[in-house]
């Protein structure tokens, strides 16, 4: 029962954040929302008993793609038609 | 508007339709037994490959042809990012830094990220593990260095880049033609050599998988003006 619940609150999560880094308008918060989502992922792998796989999806899924995206949002931040963002970022 | 409405109920359509493929071809497969018992062939054959773990067994042995493609597509997308890089970036050493709390992060977290990726190295051969994830470990441990301000100079082009981002490649590649010349198939390691082969695969596979990684992301363009505690006024 307790690892059924567990399972349904992992999916519940993986679609949540999926959507929300699909839907996000900022792409500062879809980046996030989107490492999220890697992290979520690797622990839904762990629970299909694929550990390989859990960890190659939280190193390279979750973490690098991650910092590259955020590099990228830095690069597009700054160009035209986003709203500027709040201080502490510029 | 009216167009609008509509691409959007076509798009809703086709996505539907293909998510009714999908699930019923996964019925279909889940309701059938495969035709080729590939667990227990594998389990069968697992004493021959020269490792423990059955991935690493599929991954470095078996279907170790998908793996040197892997590689392949890794390398000419690391050349590829690199060669759109800018100049300034790489002309830039002293990018990034005076951040107190990630240099202090970073006397914590380096040597750690660089035991667990030998770790993961290592213990690829028998529990989960392997060139990847160490090499995304390695890959990190740098990205992490990189933030801090450290300069990387050997990521610069020249040699040095070049030999390390085909090392694994290559070495992957000579000893799967040796192994032609030598009158057995393609990517047949010789039985008594299997474990050393492998371990010297996985190790040059991991540097290069790190050094692609990491020069995708040292090769990205910066921003001026970037940092919020370099004293810009905005």
């Amino acid at each position: 029962m307790i690892e059924f619940l567990l399972d349904g609150l992992l999916v519940l999560a993986l679609v949540a954040t999926a959507a929300a880094a699909l839907w996000s308008a900022d792409l500062f918060r879809a980046v996030v929302m989107f490492m999220a989502f890697g992290v979520f992922m690797a622990a839904a792998w762990v629970r299909l008993q694929a550990p390989d796989i859990a960890l190659a999806e939280a190193a390279i899924g979750a973490g690098l793609t991650g910092v590259l995206l955020l590099d990228a949002v830095s690069h597009f931040g700054r160009g035209a038609g986003d709203k500027p963002d709040p201080g502490d970022r510029e | 508007m009216m167009m609008g409405r509509m691409r959007t109920g076509l798009i809703v359509l086709a996505c539907l339709v293909v998510t009714g493929v999908l699930a019923s071809s996964i019925w279909t497969i889940a309701g059938n037994p495969a035709p080729v018992d590939l667990p227990r062939m594998l389990s069968e054959n697992l004493e021959r490959s020269g490792v423990e773990h059955p991935v690493t067994a599929v991954l470095l042995n078996f279907r170790s042809y998908d793996t040197l493609l892997e590689i392949g597509v890794l390398v000419i997308a690391g050349i590829a990012g690199i060669s759109m890089a800018e100049t300034t970036a790489r002309a830039d050493p002293n990018l990034r830094t005076g951040d107190t709390l990630l240099y202090a992060l970073q006397r914590w977290f380096v040597p750690l990220m660089l035991v667990l990726a030998g770790y993961l190295l290592w213990a690829g051969a028998d529990r989960p593990g392997g060139a990847f994830q160490a090499g995304a470990v390695l890959a990190a441990m740098g990205v992490l260095l990189r933030l801090g301000g450290t300069p990387m100079t050997f990521l610069r082009p020249g040699l040095l880049l070049r030999l390390g981002l085909i090392t694994g490649f290559t070495v992957f590649l000579l000893v799967a033609v040796a192994s032609a010349i030598a009158g057995e198939a393609f990517l047949a390691y010789p039985p008594a050599l299997t474990r050393p082969l492998i371990v010297i695969i996985e190790t040059t596979l991991t540097l290069s998988i790190a050094m692609v990684l990491l020069a995708l992301f040292v090769s990205a363009p910066v921003n001026d003006a970037e940092d919020p505690d370099e004293g810009s006024p905005t």
